[in-house]
């Protein structure tokens, strides 16, 4: 009797939480777009996304995003494609081929990499990264995309050492075995089973990372320079979304056009998290069939 | 005049004298600011003041919010934001407490001494864009500047860009790099021998050096506390408390106190302008 009660609240608790959350993200949504469309009121949609200029203070100001945007995706990708590659080798060889000693001191590593603050990767990178990229690479200033995308890498790489080892241990021992009494290597084993056979955990993995990329913000707002320019390279000077937000909320004032120009900011970083999540949705629905 | 610190009233932990004051805005005179309250918080152990930074435009922006009691501005309010403030039922109230020379830093090795405020726009804008052609080496320029919350960037673009026009439009060259602090700017000049930076007289530091500036060739001034109190130094300004309304309780006392020779010592000793001479300055 009493178990059936408290089954049934143990039920409803995890069902409302469930739709708390749904609830939650809706709110959120709606919330920015509230606030977004306050400014296409005053400030044409069209201009916002095609202008090539941010100049927020400016009488009259110019909000267009497009340089914004273009600098969170080269950072966004420079750090893709710096951390992908080391974080899931990195997670191969914790899974499969380093001893059970080695293991744990790399995992442990691995879970003190992700406990650095970000600001303090940030410090890292103003008196030490980017000094050392300029006089390395002959550029005019160490503050540009590369070093952002780097300590961004850097934030990644927790997440998706993690989740890929997980996926990779995951995979049933028979796969393996019957690769090997194939007379197959172990590098053969590893690229052509392994890997294809905990692809869809990578790519959550990889999704993940990329999330966490996006969204960052102390380290690209210190390290990137800020400069709201459409850059044509990823060792040019750039600005990003999220340092856009940080960096210029605290001075708008509550129903300004500026603060409603943030909003719309957000708004948009909200729309590429969200088709992120919804193309790693579906390319994990892929891999399983 | 000389006059010494410390000669302050004590009001003796006088137990009306209580209360929560939060202090913000510009992070040009937000060391000062801390300076002058922990000094105000020796004479009065039960007022508890809270300083951080963030920008003028921070500052003035929760003043209109209503989240903090005194702004600390290193710009006058714009006509906008009083506009603003009265819609939300702030009436602000400007009081000087200092100056301070908007210092023009470059790197070290920087073989260049002196720009005027043309040459200085000419950088800022992108016209000029290799140091060879103001005498330096042969290198591009790359030109550091505070992120738009800043009063000294509002400022550096209405006096250097626009030259005071009210109808100019003209903006910093879209490659200006936006650093979000002083102490940023600070370390890009120190470790860059292209960077050249503008920050506040309290950031001056013997890690760059600060260039001579002049309204016209040959007549060029230092950043220093005489040169700005005599108005030769052509980036001079004055910084600003902001309050709502009339000051009143412990915010008048706290600016009693920022106005009283202590509380101008501790300008003098972060490297700013007192607004009377006499003081004298620790690190200079």
């Amino acid at each position: 009797m009493f178990r059936k009660i408290n089954e049934r609240i143990i039920e409803t608790a995890i069902r409302v939480s469930g739709f708390a959350v749904i609830a939650f993200v809706i709110l959120i949504f709606l919330f920015l777009l509230k606030d977004s469309l306050s400014l296409f009121r005053v400030y044409p949609l069209k201009a916002f996304l095609t202008s090539t200029q941010w100049l927020p203070i400016s009488e009259p100001p110019t909000f267009g995003i497009i340089p914004l945007l273009m600098g969170s995706i080269l950072v966004m990708v420079g750090a893709i494609v710096i951390c992908v590659p080391i974080g899931v080798a990195t997670a191969l060889f914790i899974a499969e081929v380093a001893p059970g000693y080695l293991k744990m001191i790399l995992k442990s590593l691995v879970e003190i990499l992700a406990s650095i603050p970000s600001v303090v990767l940030g410090f890292i990178g103003i008196v030490w990264l980017g000094p050392f990229l300029k006089t390395t690479l002959h550029l005019n200033t160490g503050m540009c995309g590369l070093t952002g995308a780097i300590l961004l890498a850097f934030m990644a790489l927790p997440t998706i050492i993690s989740i890929s080892e997980d996926a990779i241990i995951g995979i049933p021992r028979s796969y393996k075995e019957a690769a090997y009494g194939l007379g197959a290597t172990r590098w053969q084993t590893m690229w052509r089973i392994v890997l294809p056979a905990a692809s869809s955990g990578i790519i959550a993995a990889v999704m993940l990372g990329i999330g966490r990329v996006i969204g960052e913000t102390m380290v690209v707002m210190m390290v990137t320079g800020n400069a709201p320019i459409i850059p044509h390279s990823i060792l040019q000077p750039l600005r990003t979304l999220t340092a856009t937000i940080a960096g210029e909320m605290g001075e708008t004032v509550g129903g300004s056009d500026h603060y409603y120009a943030l909003f719309a900011v957000g708004l948009v970083l909200f729309v590429i998290t969200f088709m992120l999540n919804f193309v790693a949705d579906i390319s994990l629905r892929k891999s399983r069939k | 005049m000389l006059v010494s610190p410390g000669g302050c009233r004590r009001s003796s932990g006088n137990r009306q004298d209580e209360g929560f004051l939060q202090i913000k805005g510009s992070d040009t005179i937000v060391n000062a600011g801390q300076m002058v309250s922990e000094e105000f918080m020796k004479v009065n152990p039960y007022i508890f003041v809270g300083v951080t930074g963030g920008g003028s435009g921070v500052g003035i922006a929760s003043l209109i919010n209503g989240t903090c009691d005194i702004a600390i501005s290193s710009r006058e309010m714009k006509a906008k934001e009083y506009e603003l403030a009265r819609k939300h039922g702030v009436e602000p109230n400007e009081i000087t407490v200092a100056y301070d020379g908007v210092a023009v830093v470059v790197n070290m090795n920087n073989p260049v001494e002196h720009l005027t405020l043309d040459q200085l726009r000419r950088i800022f804008t992108g016209e000029v864009k290799n140091w060879k052609e103001l005498g330096g080496k042969d290198m591009s320029i790359v030109t550091l500047s505070r992120e738009v919350s800043s009063g000294t960037h509002m400022y550096f673009k209405e006096e250097v860009i626009r030259q005071g026009k009210k109808d100019s439009v003209a903006e910093f060259s879209s490659e200006t790099l936006l650093l979000t602090s002083s102490q940023a700017i600070v370390e890009e000049v120190a470790n860059n021998e292209s960077a050249i930076g503008y920050l506040g007289m309290g950031y001056v530091s013997d890690r760059t050096k600060t260039v001579k500036l002049g309204k016209k060739e040959g007549d060029y001034f230092p950043a220093d506390i005489s040169h700005v109190l005599n108005k030769k130094y052509p980036l001079s300004r004055p910084l600003y408390f902001y309050i709502n309304g009339r000051p009143q309780g412990i915010i008048k006392q706290f600016i009693d106190f920022t106005l009283s020779p202590r509380g101008q010592q501790q300008f003098a000793e972060t490297g700013f302008v007192p607004l009377e001479a006499g003081f004298v300055q620790k690190n200079k």
